[in-house]
């Protein structure tokens, strides 16, 4: 008895057919799960603030001898960076590095200490370098939250008006300089 | 003796590790019970972006807490839930909010169970109606 002869009502042609369909199913979940698989989503978040204007913001200082942050720093003409970081955080001290490199290249660098001491960071700044022009406290991620960031270290490259141009979520690599530096150097012609 | 002293440096440690404070709201319920009720709604509703599987107000990760206060703060100096989720919205794009708003990309996600109950109807009226034969 072949499967064309049980098919119920609708006639023997048009259930052949319909055997294939869960087949195809199964192929199309199939296709979908091995895609996931190959390709594994990026599950980065990144800050919908990049092309906004810094938020408006005044941070305490919080290393010895250099000033706080605010948002009036950045609309001074020239590109900055601003560097999130924070003492207790791995990555920040392999990407140390980077931005002293960048600072080496001329690059003015502020940053933001999340939920810091001053005595913990006079430690890494003197055990890592110092490319710093300014270091203000944010105790309870106020800031952080205020530029969409979702975890340290982050990187903004900001022009002289205040608007973010580019946000680099992650610690900066040797590799990734190149292009931070490139970001700086189209912040510097307006948009 | 030197187990006495060293247990007495553990208890002196202690507070050392406790240094990254949270915010007092992180874990402190609004006064007024109608506006911790609207917070504690909202919080629900929003991911946190370091555990990504969890609402702010499931998770115990720094960054939940340090969200919760936010949202406590803001809805206690008299934002709306609203107001305080376009504001996190602004920052952190849809991806924030387990309520996603309708957009070309959200589109076959609230538009898929409506074809899905169409389906389903034409489906049943086709059974019943061979079963009526």
């Amino acid at each position: 008895m072949s499967a064309g002869e049980t098919a119920t009502g609708a006639g023997p042609r048009r259930a052949r057919w319909l055997l294939w369909l869960p087949l195809c199913a199964f192929g199309l979940v199939l296709a979908v799960v091995l895609w996931g698989l190959w390709r594994p989503a990026d599950r980065t978040v990144y800050s919908a603030m990049v092309g906004k204007p810094l938020p408006e913001f005044t941070l305490p200082a919080i290393a010895p001898g250099k000033p706080g942050v605010s948002s009036a720093d950045f609309r001074r003409g020239t590109p900055r960076l601003l560097n999130v970081f924070a003492s207790w955080c791995v990555p920040c001290v392999a990407e140390a590095p980077q931005l002293l490199t960048l600072r080496a290249a001329g690059v003015p660098i502020d940053a933001v200490a999340i939920k810091d001491t001053p005595a913990d960071v006079a430690a890494f700044l003197q055990r890592h370098g110092d490319p710093y022009a300014s270091v203000g406290s944010d105790p309870h991620s106020r800031l952080q939250l205020a530029l969409g960031s979702s975890g340290v270290p982050e990187t903004f490259v900001v022009d002289g008006q205040g608007v973010i141009r580019l946000q680099h979520v992650g610690d900066i690599r040797a590799d990734d300089v190149p292009a931070l530096l490139r970001a700086l150097a189209e912040a510097r012609s307006p948009r | 003796m030197r187990r006495a002293v060293a247990s007495l440096a553990l208890l002196l440690a202690a507070p050392a590790v406790a240094q990254t404070a949270l915010p007092p709201l992180a874990y402190t319920q609004l006064r007024d019970p109608e506006q911790e009720r609207r917070a504690r709604a909202l919080m629900e509703t929003l991911r946190c972006l370091v555990c990504q599987g969890q609402s702010i107000a499931d998770s115990d990760a720094d960054m939940a807490g340090e969200m919760r206060a936010l949202v406590r703060q803001r809805v206690a100096a008299g934002e709306t839930p609203r107001q305080v989720r376009d504001w996190l919205i602004a920052r952190y794009g849809d991806y924030v909010s387990y309520d996603p708003p309708v957009s070309r990309a959200t589109l076959p996600l609230w538009l898929a169970p409506l074809v899905l109950l169409a389906l389903g109807v034409l489906v049943a009226r086709g059974s019943f109606r061979r079963r009526g034969r």
